[in-house]
Order: C-alpha cells, then sequence, then structure tokens
C-alpha cells in the first residue's frame, strides 16, 4: 500500500482542482451551454425591470397615463419573464445531465479501478470504506459542482463588469478595494489552510464509521446469537460521536470564513460611503479641480455604491460557496486516493499469450510474505505435470492457501519463479494464466442474479443444457428443478432460500462449465456432506480426468491419490512424494495418517 | 415527517436562540443597505464631514455585529445538526441490530448498511442547511410582504393572489419528488450491492478474469442511479423557474394594476417605484425558499427510510411460562415445523429432547434443516407450529438477554472483525482473562494465538482475512465456549480444522464444560458420534435419531454417510 499522505498539502489542492476541472471540461459542450443559458437567462432577467422601468415612466407621465405604452411594456416583461423562466428551467436540466454525466463517470472510474488492484488491496481495506467512497464521497463532489462551479463562473462576469464600471467612476474609491480584496484573499487562505486538515479528517471519520458500521452488519446473525447488539451499538456510537465531533470541528472553523469575508465586504462598503462623501464635499466645496481623479458627483457617489455591491454580491457568495468546496476537496482527495492506488502491476512488454496449456506447471525454489517481514513460503519447489495432481497438506496457517495465491497471481513471489508450459508466469499474461485455471475455494461467492446467472459466470456463452449438465455434475440439479422458478431463481442477499452447502454446489457447478485446463480446489467440499460430497467425488474424479489439479483437501481418501503430496510446515515443504513413499518416510504425513486409526 | 420533527423537538430551545441570533445578525446586516441610502440621500448633502463618519462608523458596527451573529448562530447550527445526526444514527443502528432475521431479510444488508449511510447524511444535510439559509429569506419575505401591504394594500393584494399558485405547484411537486427520490435510493442501494459483492468476491472475479463482467453489471446500476437521480433532478429543477416565474408575473400585474390606481389618483408613481424594489426582494427570498424546498424533498424520501427501519414494530414478544425447569429434557423440540416463505416446509415434525449437559449431534445433507434447527432454537425465526423449549420453559417466555446469556455460538464462516484476538473472543462481554485463555485452549487456538505477532492483543484484518480457515474457527469456537454458557452450538464450525485437531477439542469440550449442553452440527461422522443423541435429518425431516451405534443399525442412511468417511479420514 503507498501512503500517499506525506504529499505536501498545497501541490495536492492545486492538483484535486485541476483533475476535478478535467471532469468538467470532458463535457465541454454542456458545460459551455450552461454559462451560456445563466447569462442569457440572468441577462433577459435584467431586462425586464427595463421594461418595467418604462412601463412606470408612461405611467409617471404628467399628462397622465399612457396606457399604449404602459400595455407595450407590460407585454414585453411577461414575455421577458416567461422567457427567462423557460431559460433557467434548460439550464436546470443541462446541469443535471452535466452533474450526472461527471458523477456517472467518476463512479465507473472508481469501480473499474476497484476491479484492477491487487487482491491484497481488499484484504487490507474495509469494503464500507470504499462503499462510502463511491456513495457519500462523490455524491459530496457532485452537490458542489453541480450548483456552485457554474454560479462562480458566472459571477466572473458580473464582478468584472462592475469593476470596469467603477474603474470609469471614480479611481480613488477603488483603492479602497486594494486593502480589502487582499484581505479577503489572504484570510480565505489563511483559514483555507487550517480548515482543510478538518474536512479532511470528517471525510475519513466517515468513511471509518461506514467500514465499521459495514463490517457489524455483516455480522448481524453472530452479535444477535450472543445478544451484543448493546455492545456492539456503544461502540458504533464512539465511532458515530467521533465522526459528527469532526464534521463539527470542521464546521466549526469553517463557519468563520463565509460572514468573515462577508464583514470585509460591508466593510468597504462602509469606507467607500464614508470616502466616497468626503470626495463629494471637496468637489462641491471646489477643493478638487472638476479635472482631478478624485472629483465625483453625488450621482458618481450612488452609482459606484451600487456597482461596489454588485461586485460584492458573488464574492460573499463565493465565501460561502468555498466551504461547500473544502469538503468536496477532501471527498475527491478520497476517491482520486482509490483512482491513484497501484493496480496490479502490468504485464510485462513481451508477455505472452498462451493459447493451449497442457497443464505443465514448475513451482522453482519459491519464497513469499504478505509483509516483508514475515516470511510464509521458504523456498518451495513443486513439478506438476499434464494430468497430474498436486495435494497440499499441513496444519492450517502453514501457507498452503498463499501457494493457491501465487499460482493464480493474486500475489507475485518474492524470489524463486512459477512456470507454466516452461514460460515464467511473470511473462505470461496474467488473464491468460488465470483462464488457465478453475478455482473453487471455501468462501462460496455468488452475486445476486438467477441460479442461471451464477453458474454461466463460469464461461458466458455457455448455452441452458451445458448449464444443466453442470448442475447435474454438482448434484445441484434436482434442488434448483424442485424450486418453483428453477434457474430462474434469484438469489438474494444472504437469502434464506438457500443453504451454505447448496451454494457451495453451484459454486461447483460453475466450476465444472468452465474448461479450463487445470483446477485449483481449495477445500472446496468443505460446506458440503459427506454424502453429496461422495456424490460429487465421482463428478469431481471426471472433471480432474486430463487436468493438473492442485488440491487442498480435508478427506485423506482424496490426497491418497494425488501423484504427488506436498506436506507444508511453517512454509517449507518439509515431505514430498507419493502416499507410498511418505508412507515409508514415517514422517509428518504417515503419522497423520495413522492417526486417524488410533 | 413526523419523524424529522420528534427528533428535532429537544433541540427545540438552542434552535430557537441560533435562530434570534441569527435574526439579529440578517437584521444588522439589512440594516446596511438603509443606512448607505440615507447617506447618500440625507448626509452627504449637509457637506458635513463628521456626520458622514459617524454614520459610516455606524454601518461598520453594524457589518461587525452581523459578521459576530452569524459566526455564532452557523456554530450554534453546526452544533444541533450535529447532536441531532448522532442521536438519530445511532437509534437507527442500535435498531438495526435488534431487527428480526425475517425482518432483516426482508430490508437486505446492502439497503439497511445505505439508510445507517447515505440517508442519514441527506438528512442531516438538510437540518444543517435549513438552520443556515432558512432565516434570512424568510425575514426578507416577511418583512418584505408587511412593509408593502403597508405602502400599498391593494398593489400588494395582486402580488399575494400569486400565493396560492405558488402553494399549489411547490405542493404538487414535492409530492412528485419524494417517491422520485425514494427511487433514487432504491438504486443506491442497488450499486452499494453491487460493490459489496465485488469486493467480497474479488478472488473469484480475478480467477475467472470477469472484469467486465462485473464491469458491464456495475454499469447498468450506475445507469440506471444516474437515470433516476437526473429524472428527480429534472423535475425538481422546474420548481424555482416557475415560483420565479409567477413572482416576476405579479410583478407585471402590479405594475399592470398601477397603471389604473396612479390613474385614479389612489397611488403615486414614488410609491410604485418603492414598491416594485421589495416586490424584488421577495422574489429573491422566494428563489431561496424553493430550493430548500427543492432539499426537503430529497431529505424527505430519506427520512421516510430511516422512518421505516426505526417504526418496524418490535416482534419480539415474551409469552408467561412458569413451568418448573426441567433439566432431564433441557432442550425440547415438540413437533415444531417451519417454513421460511410459507411455501414448503424447511423442517417438519421436529421431536428430539436433550437433558442439562447432554450432546446432541445433527447430520444430514446440505439444504436437510440443520442450520434451520439451530436458527428456531435460538429464536431467530418462529416455528410456525409445535414448540421449543428450553429447562422446561417456552422459548418464548425467555426475554432477549436471558435467552442469549445461555448460548455459545460458532457459526460457520463466522462474524470476525478487524480487533485484537482478545476483543474478537470476548466479544463485548464480560470475561475475565483466565476465561478467556481457558476457552481459547478448549478451542484448540491458544498455541497458535500465541505465535502471533503480539499474541493475544494481534489485530486482525477485516473479516480475519490474515488467518486460515482453521485459525478462524477455532477463534469462533473459542467465543462460544470462552462464557461457559449453558448451551454451545457448533454449527459446521470445525469443518476446516485436521483430524486431530477436532478430536482434541471434542475431548476438551467434554471434560472442560461438562456442564454445558452442547449441540454439533456436522458433515461428519467422527464429529458427532460421540454426541447421546444423533439426529439424521433429510428434506427437514427426521429420518434417524439415537446413538451412532443405534443409527449405524437402523439408518441405512446415516450408515451409508459413516461407511463413506471410514478410512478417509479428514485432514487439514
Amino acid at each position: 500500500m503507498t501512503d500517499k499522505n506525506t504529499k505536501p498539502e498545497k501541490k495536492n489542492t492545486k492538483g484535486i482542482l485541476l483533475r476535478l476541472g478535467k471532469y468538467v471540461f470532458k463535457q465541454w459542450p454542456l458545460f459551455l451551454s450552461a454559462i451560456a443559458f445563466t447569462l442569457l437567462s440572468n441577462q433577459l432577467s435584467l431586462l425586464g425591470p427595463k421594461y418595467s422601468g418604462a412601463a412606470i415612466d408612461a405611467i409617471e407621465l404628467s399628462g397622465g397615463v399612457d396606457f399604449a405604452a404602459v400595455w407595450e411594456n407590460v407585454a414585453k416583461m411577461a414575455v421577458c419573464y416567461v422567457a427567462s423562466a423557460i431559460l433557467a428551467y434548460f439550464l436546470a436540466v443541462i446541469m443535471v445531465h452535466l452533474s450526472q454525466r461527471i458523477v456517472y463517470t467518476m463512479r465507473k472510474e472508481l469501480f473499474e479501478k476497484l476491479n484492477t488492484l491487487p487482491v491484497g488491496y481488499f484484504d487490507t481495506h474495509p469494503t464500507g470504506d470504499i462503499i462510502s467512497r463511491i456513495s457519500y464521497d462523490i455524491d459530496t463532489i457532485n452537490s458542489s459542482l453541480s450548483h456552485d462551479l457554474i454560479q462562480v463562473m458566472t459571477s466572473i462576469y458580473t464582478v468584472v463588469g462592475s469593476f470596469v464600471f467603477m474603474w470609469n467612476i471614480s479611481k480613488p474609491l477603488i483603492l479602497v478595494f486594494a486593502f480589502t480584496i487582499p484581505a479577503s484573499i489572504l484570510f480565505t487562505r489563511y483559514r483555507s489552510k487550517k480548515v482543510r486538515p478538518l474536512f479532511s479528517e470528517r471525510s475519513k471519520k466517515l468513511g471509518e464509521l461506514n467500514g465499521f458500521a459495514e463490517e457489524m452488519l455483516s455480522g448481524t446473525r453472530s452479535i444477535e446469537a450472543y445478544g451484543k447488539q448493546d455492545v456492539i451499538s456503544d461502540r458504533f456510537n464512539k465511532r458515530n460521536d467521533e465522526a459528527m465531533e469532526a464534521y463539527y470541528r470542521a464546521e466549526y472553523y469553517g463557519a468563520t470564513l463565509g460572514p468573515s469575508v462577508n464583514f470585509i465586504n460591508n466593510l468597504s462598503m462602509s469606507l467607500i460611503a464614508m470616502l466616497g462623501g468626503i470626495l463629494y464635499m471637496l468637489s462641491v466645496g471646489g477643493e478638487v479641480e472638476e479635472t482631478s481623479i478624485f472629483f465625483i458627483t453625488l450621482g458618481g457617489v450612488a452609482q459606484f455604491v451600487q456597482y461596489s455591491r454588485k461586485f460584492a454580491g458573488p464574492i460573499n457568495e463565493f465565501a460561502n460557496i468555498l466551504h461547500e468546496f473544502q469538503s468536496a476537496f477532501s471527498a475527491a482527495e478520497r476517491v482520486f486516493r482509490i483512482i491513484d492506488e497501484e493496480p496490479e502491476p502490468a504485464d510485462v512488454p513481451d508477455a505472452c499469450e498462451i493459447e493451449k496449456v497442457e497443464g505443465f506447471v514448475e513451482v522453482d525454489d519459491v519464497s513469499f510474505g504478505y509483509t516483508p517481514e514475515k516470511t510464509i513460503l521458504k523456498d518451495v519447489s513443486v513439478t506438476a505435470k499434464p494430468g497430474q495432481t498436486v495435494a497440499i497438506v499441513g496444519p492450517t496457517g502453514a501457507g498452503k492457501t498463499t501457494i493457491i495465491n501465487l499460482l493464480m497471481r493474486f500475489y507475485d513471489v518474492d524470489s524463486g519463479e512459477i512456470r507454466l508450459e516452461g514460460i515464467p508466469a511473470m511473462k505470461i499474461k496474467r488473464e491468460d494464466l488465470r483462464k488457465a485455471y478453475t478455482m473453487v475455494l471455501q468462501d462460496t461467492w455468488l452475486f445476486h442474479g438467477t441460479i442461471f446467472e451464477n453458474i454461466v459466470y463460469g464461461r458466458e456463452n455457455a448455452t441452458l443444457d451445458e448449464v444443466k449438465a453442470a448442475a447435474k455434475a454438482a448434484r445441484i440439479d434436482k434442488y434448483i428443478e424442485s424450486l418453483p422458478e428453477g434457474y430462474d431463481t434469484v438469489l438474494s442477499d444472504d437469502g434464506v432460500n438457500i443453504s451454505k452447502g447448496q451454494r457451495q454446489l453451484i459454486t461447483i457447478a460453475r466450476a465444472f462449465l468452465s474448461d479450463a485446463p487445470m483446477l485449483i480446489l481449495d477445500e472446496a467440499t468443505s460446506n458440503v456432506d459427506s454424502r453429496t460430497e461422495i456424490k460429487i467425488q465421482e463428478a469431481m474424479a471426471e472433471l480432474m480426468k486430463g487436468r493438473t489439479c492442485f488440491v487442498i483437501a480435508h478427506r485423506l481418501s482424496t490426497i491418497q491419490n494425488a501423484d504427488t503430496i506436498l506436506v507444508v510446515l511453517d512454509g517449507t515443504v518439509t515431505e514430498q512424494g507419493t502416499h507410498d513413499e511418505l508412507m515409508r518416510l514415517g514422517g509428518f504425513y504417515s503419522t497423520l495418517y495413522n492417526s486417524q486409526f488410533t | 415527517m413526523k419523524f424529522l420533527v420528534s427528533y428535532l423537538k429537544p433541540f427545540k430551545w438552542k434552535m430557537l436562540v441560533g435562530f434570534l441570533i441569527k435574526v439579529t445578525g440578517t437584521v444588522a446586516e439589512l440594516f446596511l443597505p438603509l443606512i448607505l441610502t440615507h447617506i447618500l440621500d440625507n448626509v452627504i448633502g449637509t457637506l458635513d464631514v463628521k456626520n458622514v463618519v459617524f454614520f459610516g462608523i455606524v454601518m461598520i458596527i453594524c457589518a461587525a455585529a452581523a459578521c459576530g451573529c452569524n459566526i455564532v448562530a452557523n456554530r450554534m447550527a453546526a452544533k444541533v445538526s450535529r447532536d441531532f445526526s448522532v442521536k438519530m444514527r445511532k437509534d437507527l443502528f442500535a435498531r438495526t441490530l435488534y431487527l428480526s432475521s425475517a425482518d432483516t431479510d426482508r430490508f437486505t444488508i446492502p439497503s439497511l448498511e445505505s439508510r445507517i449511510t447515505t440517508d442519514t447524511y441527506n438528512v442531516h444535510n438538510f437540518v444543517s442547511m435549513m438552520q443556515r439559509m432558512g432565516v434570512r429569506a424568510p425575514i426578507l419575505l416577511i418583512g418584505g410582504l408587511g412593509i408593502s401591504f403597508f405602502m400599498d394594500a391593494r398593489l400588494a393584494l395582486v402580488m399575494l393572489a400569486t400565493l396560492p399558485f405558488i402553494f399549489v405547484i411547490v405542493y404538487s411537486i414535492s409530492r412528485k419528488g419524494v417517491p422520485l427520490y425514494t427511487k433514487v435510493q432504491k438504486s443506491v442501494d442497488k450499486m452499494v450491492r453491487v460493490v459489496r459483492e465485488d469486493t467480497q468476491g474479488i478472488r473469484v472475479i480475478k480467477a475467472l478474469s470477469k472484469n467486465d463482467y462485473e464491469n458491464r453489471r456495475y454499469d447498468e446500476v450506475n445507469i440506471s442511479l444516474s437515470k433516476d437521480e437526473r429524472r428527480a433532478g429534472t423535475i425538481m429543477g422546474s420548481l424555482p423557474p416557475i415560483m420565479t416565474l409567477l413572482m416576476n408575473l405579479g410583478i407585471t400585474g402590479v405594475v399592470a394594476m398601477s397603471a389604473f390606481t396612479v390613474e385614479s389618483g389612489a397611488s403615486s408613481p414614488a410609491t410604485v417605484i418603492a414598491f416594485i424594489q421589495y416586490f424584488t426582494l421577495i422574489s429573491m427570498a422566494m428563489m431561496v425558499i424553493s430550493r430548500i424546498f427543492v432539499m426537503y424533498t430529497k431529505c424527505a424520501a430519506s427520512a421516510n427510510r430511516i422512518a421505516e427501519v426505526l417504526e418496524t414494530p418490535e416482534s419480539f414478544f415474551v409469552t408467561e411460562d412458569d413451568s418448573e425447569p426441567n433439566s432431564e429434557s433441557f432442550i425440547s423440540f415438540e413437533n415444531v415445523s417451519f417454513s421460511y416463505l410459507g411455501r414448503k416446509n424447511n423442517l417438519e415434525d421436529i421431536s428430539v429432547s436433550v437433558p442439562k449437559g447432554g450432546t446432541l449431534g445433527i447430520i444430514g445433507a446440505t439444504g436437510s434443516g440443520k442450520s434451520t434447527f439451530v436458527k428456531l432454537l435460538m429464536r431467530s425465526y418462529e416455528a410456525n407450529s409445535g414448540s421449543v423449549k428450553i429447562n422446561g420453559r417456552d422459548i418464548t417466555s425467555y426475554t432477549r438477554e436471558e435467552l442469549t446469556s445461555m448460548f455459545g455460538v460458532a457459526l460457520q464462516n463466522d462474524f470476525l472483525y478487524a480487533d485484537t484476538v482478545e476483543e474478537n473472543i470476548r466479544f463485548g462481554r464480560d470475561i475475565t482473562d483466565e476465561e478467556l485463555i481457558r476457552g481459547a485452549k478448549i478451542a484448540q487456538a491458544h498455541d497458535f494465538i500465541e505465535e502471533l505477532e503480539n499474541g493475544y492483543s494481534h489485530i486482525l484484518a477485516p473479516k480475519g482475512t490474515n488467518l486460515s480457515g482453521g485459525q478462524r474457527q477455532r477463534l469462533l469456537i473459542a467465543r462460544a465456549v470462552a462464557a461457559r454458557p449453558d448451551i454451545i452450538i457448533l454449527d459446521d464450525s470445525s469443518s476446516a480444522l485436521d483430524y486431530k485437531t477436532d478430536a482434541a477439542l471434542r475431548k476438551a469440550l467434554s471434560t472442560e464444560l461438562s456442564g454445558s449442553t452442547v449441540i454439533t452440527v456436522a458433515q461428519r461422522v467422527s464429529s458427532v458420534k460421540n454426541c447421546d443423541i444423533i439426529l439424521v435429518l433429510d428434506n427437514g425431516r427426521i429420518i434417524g435419531k439415537g446413538t451412532h451405534d443405534e443409527l449405524l443399525e437402523s439408518c441405512p442412511e446415516y450408515r451409508e454417510i459413516s461407511d463413506s468417511q471410514m478410512g478417509g479420514a479428514f485432514v487439514d
């Protein structure tokens, strides 16, 4: 796992902003039309007051009301407002589409990234935290992007426009801003720097809370069995308190930002009123020449104040929005962290595709540890010729499953080499290598879908008949057919309609269907009762025929017939050979074998 | 919305104080333009510098007051939202854990998860936004309305005429919006489910190179979530423009109307101009209010989903049964039948009785009802007919605490979590260190725990993935036996143990915990053959009952299983 916390904060902020920007600009047609619509709609709604002014002028005529002119302007007003409303609605629709496209893309990228991550990532990261990123964090980014971004973009127009007008009216008064704008910027930057870590903390804590909730929810049965709901709730509450405290701290310190910037703006308005008043008095008193830049009329002061308010409006708004941006930033950081996560290393450039796999596997002097400190496997060597069965025996925790992890390249060896058909596994395209194996694991995995979909998962283009044949081989056909919906029965989450053993049989049927030349069975029948297991054995034997098999089993009768038995103790192969050879050796295996008769 | 109101009630005083502070700040801020106008209209003309400076300073004071009040009010609001959310989420989580198994099945785990997470965030967001934004707009609205009535009641009535329309539209759009957002949340559930499944099945997915398939599967839910969000957004997005339009048409009406009132001399043009100024203010306030409504709709959909869980009626009831304790028939099933889905019986006419300290073995094919038996005994589900008794009393007469304190349970592929080994065994119970270690020793787990880094303080990976299958099972058994419960249930929980370890475990159980009644669900005859009574289940029915030797005689199926396993013992 790469730790990216050490990255300098500042660079990070810019990077995130840029990347968020990229998502937006990828949708540039929508983005540009959103800006155009906003400006247009604003412009139209400004026309409304203009016509209402004209209408009132027509009312105000000294010679009585000019009804014709009033009606005309009233009609124009109505048209403008209706048009503006229609534009505003279109804008809303565009914004929804824009933000949904961005969010859709983000979710997609995040998920697709997940699938490329090494297995180890999932062994060390809580599912709930991943879910929190893909739902809550992306949602946070969404609400900020969809609403605030356009607002900021369009307000730039207002800000620049007002500034130009003010510049033309009185340059000395603008000096007030020379003082207050830097003050706002400095203050904002100062606060942001302080508040950013708080917002990051807030997202992180929420992720932890979700991680905890997810973990506990998957254990509701045990919690219920032990009646420990209250204890678990207390622990949840502790994390809940922490998460909400982090939220509160971010809000507490973030709360100063908006009002303070607002205050600075109000301050400039007050200063302008005072200074403007003084300048006007000087101008009236004749102390200031009409040509001087200090000269100002009363109307000038009034206008300047008007524009300065327009100018300040978006800046206030922006300061308020900045608050939301902060949380969006922290959320984005968490999302990007997964997207930036190291995927499984790419296949080497000259990686080859292997078309025909006979099933010749060599494990040559392999050592491996999940962490550098602790070696799990030491100098393991074994050869499996096509069609042979290698059984791996040893106490729990000795490293049997680790060998499987290495064969499948879920993890890569630290030293030594695994070869398939004489080609180093590292030089074979990972996908091809994995496709060469079929795997049945102790932990059954089925997804929400029909039984048919779950079995056909092993080979996507299989027909219903082939699926049925696989189910038959796995001895689950009768059960499936007894269900009212048969193969179309939807397997619900941790469903009550199907037992653990039956779930495992379905995964075995899935394995039967896939036509990989090699087979890995990791306690494949641990959930299956032995009567069924024996029935499957025959089918398994059929399945294993002609295939190279790696078997971790708990039945000595399965192991007995293996071509090579590998005894793994504490990560090293202590015994290796056929049943007869190992029995003659009189080591661990023979003791184990004999113990069943005592 | 009853739910939201009842949760906000405890905060009403705090919210009121915060509200008043916010009002003060808002009023102070609203004074600014008034003073400004005053300076421009009346003060500058006097050519008195002192006067100008004076009012300028008043403005600065007002601005400072506004700033201070807003900060304080925002902080108070944050505090209220924090406390509110803590409470809401706490109750929701606790209720979720107390849901009956049937209710949990009905809601599904992914949905419960997204209710605890995204739905509470939605509600939280609304509560927090409402306090921050919901003050200024109503003040402007009410103040503006009041002033406009004061200025010209007749013109104000024209404006008032738009209100019923606004009300009807807000009402009908919000009504449409809630189901739309409910649908969005349902799609979130589906998305969460796929992500969850994917993280759990990553090995299988990679082994079968199903990346593309999974991406497509995710894309489906992603697209439908986006579609639902778009639909909700498109409908709700119409609210603000419609409201603005109505307000603006109101202004237009006022202008038209004023032509007549001015003509008749009832109003002056100056009033009309001022009137329109205020009207603009009101319509801006309306905009904000309509945004709040949009957010409210989203919140309401989520709040309903939360309330749905919170208001699920407690299905755990306690009956009266003061029968004498009966240690001879400590656990008894009398003609028990049960069906999960109400179609086919998953257990039918089960009768068995086990004395205190006795051992019961259950064996049978997959799907024969072994685990269902255990679930009924623990009252995870209620039997449809017949009765389940413990110590002579019907299990429905025990309280939840009484019931669970009697059991120690190890289920297959059960629940380990990211915490220390010690904590995973202790599982929040009051267990001394000696008892804990004793439990680990009985479960044959002590030795491997000692070898772990930091021993009992070793931190497990989520779901215990850094342990082997057999190690996980032994931890679960240690958890089950540590508290010396009256009844120990080992549901297929030693399948990954090697023969020797399993035998040692059996021996330790019988010598160390002779007072406990042990129920073993297993697939190996060797695991159950020393039990006092063995049940052979098939398709939910008992097809054999007795000791190992009796069953070898009387039950051909049992004999078949036993024969098949002879000489075919298990190693790890």
